[in-house]
């Protein structure tokens, strides 16, 4: 069975798709960007900043691809800087605080090995941009992923206090985790298509490399049945209006502001 | 004079010019040492040129792009097209011979000749080794360096730090 190629121009479905994907690696790079001159040792600062480079060049193609297939003539900048909370599409775990750094390290882990796999799935899309898109990010998504997988091992099998650190990042966070696998009608369209994926496949094999990874690190995962969602389509936790304030600021006090 | 040759000619000409296009953060490197430059493409008197980025938020292919469009209009190809592709995605694979000396002698180790590097989560790390001494007994002090395609190494034998430019 061939594929038809899909045309661009007015796809509401897959521009709310490819906002999804940008808006996930817009706020995650700018939570990581918080950390610049603040990391908890010189390598760390560096290896935070640059993934925060790495997700928010993501955004940035996304975004432009995005503003192409709306057909309204919106750029990158425009999509990133020029919308509020309602409008953003990530799920409610990359804007969840930094925390210390175990906290960090654990949210970079548990989205990384989401991502990874993701853009892995998505480098076969019918959709030759996102294709194209997705085989630059799995590179990128599969050495965060292992960043940060080796220092939750090396925090959670590390000192008293270091595993009690990592341990309370997880706890926070393992409930945000599983939004990430919850398919809508947007993800269920995306994937008859052949563009996107319904994410809901990608939690077995998720699940299996977290769970491993968390037993080397001889943490605990948490029993929870909150399971908070929202975020994809535009609910938000209190956390994405502080990051817009900051994000957007120059946008806001000096509109068409450029360097 | 450019537009009396034939198109290979030009095309040659082109990237024996891209040559000197250097990547803004390894001054070593021309951009063609890198495996960045995809295509050199006459459409009729108009000049494309396709590049790939080497990760998506690399700060420097805004500058290799201007750079690019200066040089070959400065040697008279007019407004030269620079265009971005992202599919196939670029491998340091792609990095010519000459590149990887070059990186050496800049006291870089270049990457890895595999294809790319998928190692799973605590896989074995390939050695790299010491561009100063050629010891392999080196050891990586951090994934990430001072730019988004390299990490932190340091020498067991002659005890210097060094930068690797990483294999993806």
């Amino acid at each position: 069975m061939t594929a038809k190629p899909e045309t661009a121009g007015g796809d509401e479905a897959l521009f709310e798709y490819l906002l999804r994907l940008g808006d996930n690696a817009l706020i995650l790079g700018q939570r990581l960007g918080e950390w610049v001159s603040n990391g908890p040792t010189v390598e760390l600062d560096i290896a935070l900043g640059n993934q925060s480079l790495d997700l928010i060049g993501q955004a940035r193609m996304l975004f432009d691809y995005a503003g192409r297939v709306e057909g309204k003539g919106r750029s990158e900048d425009d999509i990133a800087f020029l919308r509020d909370v309602l409008d953003f599409r990530n799920v409610l775990l990359v804007e969840q605080p930094n925390g210390d750094f175990g906290q960090t390290v654990i949210r970079q882990f548990l989205y990384g090995t989401y991502a990874s796999a993701l853009y892995e799935r998505l480098s076969g899309s019918t959709d030759n941009e996102l294709a194209g898109i997705a085989q630059k990010a799995v590179k990128e998504m599969a050495y965060h992923a292992r960043h940060s997988g080796e220092w939750v091992v090396r925090l959670g099998d590390g000192t008293e206090e270091s595993h009690g650190r990592v341990q309370a990042g997880l706890d926070f966070l393992w409930p945000y985790a599983h939004e990430l696998f919850i398919a809508d009608d947007i993800d269920r369209t995306m994937a008859e298509r052949g563009i996107g994926i319904d994410p809901s496949d990608l939690k077995d094999d998720w699940l299996e490399v977290v769970t491993g990874v968390i037993g080397r690190a001889t943490l605990t995962l948490p029993e929870t049945n909150w399971v908070p969602d929202g975020g994809k389509q535009g609910r938000h936790t209190e956390n994405l209006g502080y990051i817009l304030s900051d994000l957007q600021f120059m946008q806001r006090a000096y509109p068409g502001a450029e360097w | 004079m450019a537009e009396a040759a034939p198109t290979d000619i030009r095309e040659a000409a082109v990237w024996r010019l891209l040559q000197e296009v250097k990547d803004p953060e390894v001054p070593v490197l021309s951009v063609v040492n890198l495996g960045i430059v995809r295509d050199v493409v006459f459409d009729g008197e108009t000049l494309e040129v396709t590049i790939t980025p080497t990760y998506s938020g690399c700060p420097a292919m805004n500058m290799i792009e201007a750079q690019i469009a200066e040089v070959l209009k400065r040697e008279g190809f007019g407004e030269a097209r620079v265009k971005t592709v992202l599919s196939p995605a670029w491998t340091t694979d792609w990095m010519d011979e000459e590149g990887r000396r070059k990186l050496k002698a800049f006291g870089i180790a270049p990457p890895e000749k595999t294809s790319a590097d998928k190692r799973a989560l605590f896989g074995e790390v390939p050695p790299v080794a010491c561009p100063r001494c050629s010891s392999e007994n080196t050891e990586m002090v951090s994934e990430f360096g001072s730019t988004a395609c390299k990490a932190l190494y340091k020498c067991g034998d002659c005890l210097e730090p060094f930068d690797h430019f990483k294999c993806i």
